[in-house]
């Protein structure tokens, strides 16, 4: 377990500086995420451009890991559609939880979250944004919009 | 005994041996990532002595059978050590009779079992309970569940940017519409100590019951309920140094004799009939099922532990602790301490510029520093502070100034990982 690896310079950075940080006038999808735990909150809001996301944006308050992870998210996600969102979902969570994972070349700075294993406590950290976006993405048709929990 | 019951320090007239002290605790010899055990989690909960763990161990080992029930060896001797515990209780916070010492799971079930059989039986429209705004969500939500069942109101009395009550506005709260007032006697976010003794005279004048949520105060002063003239005292043995799973509810005989019983079963009843039960005596009728027999054994062994080091002790060494490791953290640039009301337990709350709560817990875990993060189940208290979390240090009779300055020199290091 090492400090470094969970703190690692890109991840420091996003916290510092988180990229993509706001809110979309009039998104078509959008979702609250709360971590009771620890207090972490953020608002997801996207703009479609048919299956693609074409905008992204994140506004909220939480750790470094989490604010970090939703910044490098909305970076990552930017321009993809949603089958090659789910497909970076599914190699995030990989990431985040097999402790033999080796990240693979598409996370590209995402690759910064592997360190996070090494503290079980924090994954959920990490995962947020991501259940976070699964939510926005699964209710953008509804009309409400949703808040989900990792508790 | 300070008969008002406060939790003032005053100097112990042995010298403290908290290195010795510490020997009795065998976890606090233990390392965590490679690095020695500081244990600053205490007000989560506290460790056990080995005098517990031996008094729990020899329960199982050579008495267990269950209470109430056989007229063989095994389940009288259960029963004399459950009883024993009960009167061990009773002396340790001063009770008339062993008939007011209700065994619970803890302090929320002591809680929960005030709302659901006093107070759902006695309060309707236009009642009130009031509460204090620096409440554990154990203090509110039961109260909460019961208002909705009952239609009565939850009130709740202001605290100051201290973390103080405001007490005058406490006092205008009061009419003849509140029926009961349930306040904790400490506040496990921020460490205010309550004028719990005004509270509970004011209570009073305006006809009002009160209830004290002791569980963070009981491993730090004497409590006398009698000199409190407190109606309902409830707390839980892991906070002073007893087992998990076993606290106690503390109720002036003539309201709990008044009560129904809350939870049915084996134990609580005299006879049972498929047209009517009756109930058992106090305090059983409010003891339903096999109770935890060996944690009672525990929380017993607890106070005499507590009792062998003296509460004023423990209390002097704590808040020696207190305002050493106030001031050393006023050093480190960036850090605030939330709730600084003139009297405090052992707890420090504090929050770190720019850093979350959250991430100074994992760094200090690191250096094998454990302290609290989170809303301390104290979400209202964080909206009050506006902060989404703080960090909590608290300290034990174990708690030594050298652990104090391991956690300043973790602090520091948080400032070094962000920079």
């Amino acid at each position: 377990m090492e400090l470094k690896d969970l703190y690692r310079d890109v991840i420091l950075d996003h916290n510092k500086r988180p990229r993509n940080f706001g809110q979309i006038e009039q998104p078509d999808a959008r979702a609250d995420g709360h971590n009771p735990l620890c207090g972490d909150r953020l608002t997801l809001s996207i703009k479609l451009d048919g299956d693609k996301i074409e905008d992204i944006r994140f506004e909220g308050k939480g750790c470094a890991i989490s604010t970090a992870s939703a910044s490098l998210m909305t970076e990552a996600i930017k321009g993809k559609d949603r089958a090659a969102v789910d497909e970076l979902f599914h190699k995030v969570h990989t990431l985040l939880t097999e402790q033999s994972a080796v990240p693979s070349p598409e996370l590209g700075k995402l690759a910064a979250l592997s360190g996070v294993r090494e503290f079980p406590a924090r994954v959920k950290c990490a995962s947020l944004c991501w259940h976070t976006l699964n939510a926005a993405l699964e209710q953008s048709d509804a009309t409400a919009p949703v808040t989900i929990s990792t508790e | 005994m300070a008969a008002n019951a406060n939790i003032m320090p005053s100097r112990a007239a042995q010298p403290y041996d908290v290195e010795r002290i510490r020997r009795d605790f065998p976890i606090l010899s233990r390392e965590v990532h490679g690095r020695k055990l500081v244990y600053l989690d205490s007000a989560a909960s506290s460790q056990r002595p080995q005098q517990v763990i031996d008094a729990v161990d020899r329960y199982e080992k050579y008495s267990h059978a269950n209470v109430h029930r056989g007229v063989h060896a095994l389940s009288q001797e259960a029963t004399e050590a459950f009883e024993g515990a009960r009167d061990r209780t009773r002396r340790f916070i001063n009770a008339r009779s062993t008939k007011e010492i209700i065994f619970t799971r803890g302090t929320t079930e002591g809680i929960n079992l005030v709302a659901q059989s006093w107070a759902r039986s006695r309060l309707g429209e236009g009642d009130e309970i009031l509460i204090t705004a620096l409440e554990h969500h154990a203090n509110i939500v039961p109260w909460q569940l019961v208002c909705e069942q009952v239609g009565a109101t939850l009130k709740v009395a202001p605290i100051d940017k201290r973390g103080e009550l405001i007490f005058d506005r406490f006092e205008a709260q009061l009419s003849s519409r509140t029926k009961l007032v349930a306040a904790a006697h400490v506040s496990n976010a921020l460490g205010t100590i309550l004028p719990i003794k005004r509270i509970i005279d004011v209570a009073h004048k305006h006809g009002a019951l009160a209830l004290v949520d002791g569980a963070q105060a009981i491993p730090h002063a004497k409590v006398d309920v009698q000199a409190l003239d407190a109606d309902f005292y409830t707390f839980s043995a892991h906070k002073l140094y007893g087992p998990t799973g076993i606290g106690v509810l503390y109720g002036r005989q003539a309201l709990l004799d008044a009560m129904p019983p809350w939870q049915g079963g084996g134990d609580m009843i005299r006879s049972v009939t498929f047209e009517k039960s009756t109930w058992n005596d106090l305090p059983w009728k409010f003891e339903a099922g096999t109770p935890n027999m060996s944690g009672a054994v525990g929380l017993a062994a607890a106070m005499d532990y507590v009792d062998s080091l003296g509460l004023d002790a423990i209390a002097a060494h704590e808040h020696a602790l207190l305002e050493y490791a106030t001031a050393e953290l006023k050093k480190i640039p960036g850090i605030e301490i939330i709730g600084t009301a003139a009297l405090k337990a052992a707890v420090i709350s504090f929050t770190m510029t720019g850093i979350h709560p959250h991430d100074i817990g994992t760094i200090l875990d690191a250096e094998g520093v454990a302290i609290r993060t989170g809303h301390h189940c104290a979400m209202p208290v964080m909206d009050f502070f506006e902060v989404p979390a703080t960090a909590r240090a608290s300290f034990a009779c174990y708690t030594t100034r050298g652990e104090v300055d391991k956690l300043v020199a973790a602090l520091i290091k948080v400032r070094e990982v962000f920079g």
